[in-house]
């Protein structure tokens, strides 16, 4: 049994992967011989090379643009942006480009192209670094936007995007970068696109949430077991597919629902998990569907971030507020 | 080398043998009676918007014929269709996708050209990566990427560029200066004294074409080619040209161009030039003009029957070609949009 944190679990999907697969290549800024800037991609370029660990010129809409080309050509990038903020620097050929790309040949070309990038706050960087947009990309259609909360999703959900012929977003919770060991296991394996995890059981609410906001549900979740509420945790997994069929049947089986993210609360994904649930099991609610996001505001100085962030306590208030209707 | 009037420049000698500049006037005269007859389509409501290459096709033919179709590939901006035709793209396949076409406009198997790019300079990032994998890959072809005087002040145009001299791709960047930007005017575009120059800035080769020349163009961008293929290095070519029509059927020029602008520019029209100097040599003549013009008339218009005929979209149709394997929300409103047009 290996343990390895999410830094280390990236790095073995990416290893192992360049070892199976030739095709396999890895661009961005400082990936080479740093290793990334996290140090994800360290140890790549001394046992693969420099044509295959690419330091790229700082230029994102190039990155995710040649990417496309790489594609075409029949390799396989997985190109890095460095925060996921930056991505506004290379938006235009992220989603409107890659996600169209099959479409606009008529199905000549697809691109299997992975673009990951580390975001989210609770690390004091500054300004930029720390936006979570993940569901801007979910307004450009024909990418699919994957969120690991974990060491071992984050090995098998990789593993799933550099195979998948489409193109992936893969957003890594930098906070929870080191936050601690689990079991990932040598050799390939996959966790499959479009199916949430119940990473935690409960009777009486369910938390709904993706990346680090997992994590922050579970601990809101340790809190409210001690007041005796019971609280299930469910982790999308992916927005993009979304398992709108997990996501239901845990709802209806607690009848009441809060989704937490790190992303500003209006027109964050979590509207569109409420807007669904409305759809589709508005019957079986006992209260309002209750939503936890950042503020509305752009992201503050690091010194502040502690109260623009989703907290356990605002966690705590929207579940009794839920648990009270 | 080849002048407006037809003589060539005393010394010059073009890689362009006779035999060979006549096929080249015939891609060019394609090219010139296709935009006529579509424009007429399109006021007649029977064509979508369209952007054609008068006065260009010299750059447009010129630069397609130095590149190999069965190795090389083609990117295009949008004003080079008939480019992409010398490249193997099907006349009626890239008409079908004027005229909104889905399956019988896609792009066919082998033929080594990617989509037209209306987000502009767009498909610079894609060429450079695409140069820069097929060496990856081990095969010895050569990109060649359409842009515009206009598109060379995006980012997008920059960043490839960069990107292709750090990795040394094999591409060639042609940037067809037409002097318009729809109604923006080279001068409003940018403060170098020619586009040609930025090369430098970016470690390329950097050449000014007359691109109503097509002899030159053909040299300059052969060159070019071999470099790339010979790992030299990427190119950028300016072809100075003018833009003899609109930039497409919805624009204007009367509201912005002065019109001795453009009564110059016919006296340097790249296909005259060419029917003049081949007229010298006893090898053209007003019975094979008018011969040449019937047929490629009828060649173009077999393309465009061929694209009228061909399947009109249905409505499902809407969710093609978006993902390999479709997630179930669009299955789902899939299946919800064709209950709805059945009912």
């Amino acid at each position: 049994m290996t343990q390895r944190n999410i830094v280390e679990a990236i790095n073995s999907a990416l290893a192992e992967e360049m070892e199976a697969d030739p095709r396999v290549m890895v661009l961005g800024l400082d990936v080479g011989k740093l290793g990334g800037v996290f140090r994800t991609t360290s140890g790549l370029v001394e046992r693969f090379g420099s044509d295959r660990v690419v330091d790229t010129p700082l230029a994102e809409a190039s990155i995710i643009g040649a990417s496309l080309g790489l594609a075409i050509a029949g390799m396989v990038p997985v190109a890095e942006i460095q925060f996921l903020g930056f991505t506004a620097q290379g938006f235009h050929q992220l989603g409107p480009q890659l996600g169209k790309y099959r479409q606009r040949s008529r199905g000549r070309y697809h691109c299997q192209v992975t673009i990951r990038a580390p975001f989210g706050g609770g690390i004091k960087s500054p300004e930029f670094h720390s936006d979570a947009v993940e569901a801007q990309f979910v307004q450009t259609p024909g990418i699919k936007i994957v969120m690991p909360s974990n060491p071992y999703d984050a090995k098998g959900l990789l593993l799933e995007a550099i195979r998948d012929p489409d193109p992936v977003l893969y957003c890594e919770p930098d906070r929870l970068y080191r936050a601690g060991r689990s079991e990932v296991p040598d050799g390939g394996y996959t966790v499959p696109f479009g199916k949430a995890a119940v990473v935690r059981e409960g009777e009486h609410v369910t938390l709904v949430a993706w990346s680090a906001a997992v994590e922050l549900c579970m601990r809101a979740a340790e809190k409210l077991a001690a007041e005796g509420v019971s609280a299930t945790v469910l982790d999308l997994r992916t927005l993009v597919p979304l398992d709108v069929e997990t996501l239901c049947a845990q709802v209806v089986k607690t009848g009441r629902c809060v989704i937490v993210h790190e992303a500003p609360l209006s027109a964050g994904f979590g509207a569109e998990i409420a807007a669904t649930l409305m759809e589709e099991v508005f019957y079986d609610l006992d209260a309002p569907v209750a939503r936890v996001g950042a503020f509305d505001v752009p992201f503050p100085a690091a010194s502040l971030e502690d109260y623009y962030l989703p907290s356990v306590d605002r966690v705590l208030t929207a579940v009794r507020r839920t648990l009270e209707s | 080398m080849l002048l407006p009037d037809g003589t060539v420049a005393p010394g010059a000698k073009s890689g362009m043998e006779e035999e060979f500049l006549l096929e080249a006037l015939r891609w060019m005269m394609k090219s010139r009676l296709y935009d006529q007859r579509v424009i007429a389509l399109q006021r007649q409501g029977e064509f979508g918007v369209y952007s054609p290459g008068m006065g260009q096709e010299a750059s447009i033919i010129g630069s397609a014929m130095a590149v190999d179709p069965a190795r090389d590939w083609m990117v295009p901006q949008y004003r080079e269709l008939m480019a992409t035709v010398h490249h193997g793209l099907p006349l009626e396949v890239i008409t079908a996708q004027y005229l909104g076409k889905i399956g019988p406009a896609r792009i066919p198997d082998g033929v080594h050209v990617l989509p037209t790019q209306v987000s502009i300079a767009a498909q610079l990032p894609h060429a450079t990566g695409l140069a820069w994998g097929l060496r990856l890959r081990g095969q010895d072809s050569v990109v060649i990427a359409y842009i515009g005087d206009g598109g060379s002040s995006e980012g997008d145009f920059h960043e490839a560029l960069n990107l292709a001299g750090v990795v040394k791709a094999p591409i060639v960047f042609f940037l067809q200066n037409n002097q318009w930007a729809i109604s923006t005017s080279r001068r409003v575009q940018s403060a170098t004294r020619s586009f040609a120059l930025r090369a430098a800035g970016y470690g390329l080769e950097g050449v000014e074409v007359d691109g109503n020349d097509v002899m030159a163009v053909y040299d300059v961008t052969s060159e070019a080619v071999a470099r790339a293929r010979g790992g030299g290095g990427p190119s950028l070519i300016e072809a100075v040209t003018y833009r003899m029509g609109f930039h497409n059927t919805t624009d204007n020029p009367s509201r912005y161009q002065d019109p001795k602008e453009y009564e110059e520019a016919r006296l340097r029209d790249p296909i005259e030039r060419v029917q003049k100097y081949l007229a010298a040599l006893g090898l053209w003549d007003a019975n094979r003009e008018a011969a040449l013009t019937d047929e490629l008339r009828d060649e173009n218009d077999r393309a465009l029957q061929l694209a009228r005929s061909a399947a009109t979209p249905r409505a499902e149709d809407v969710f093609a070609n978006v993902y390999q394997d479709p997630p179930p929300r669009l299955v789902r409103q899939k299946a919800e949009l064709l209950d709805g047009h059945e009912a």
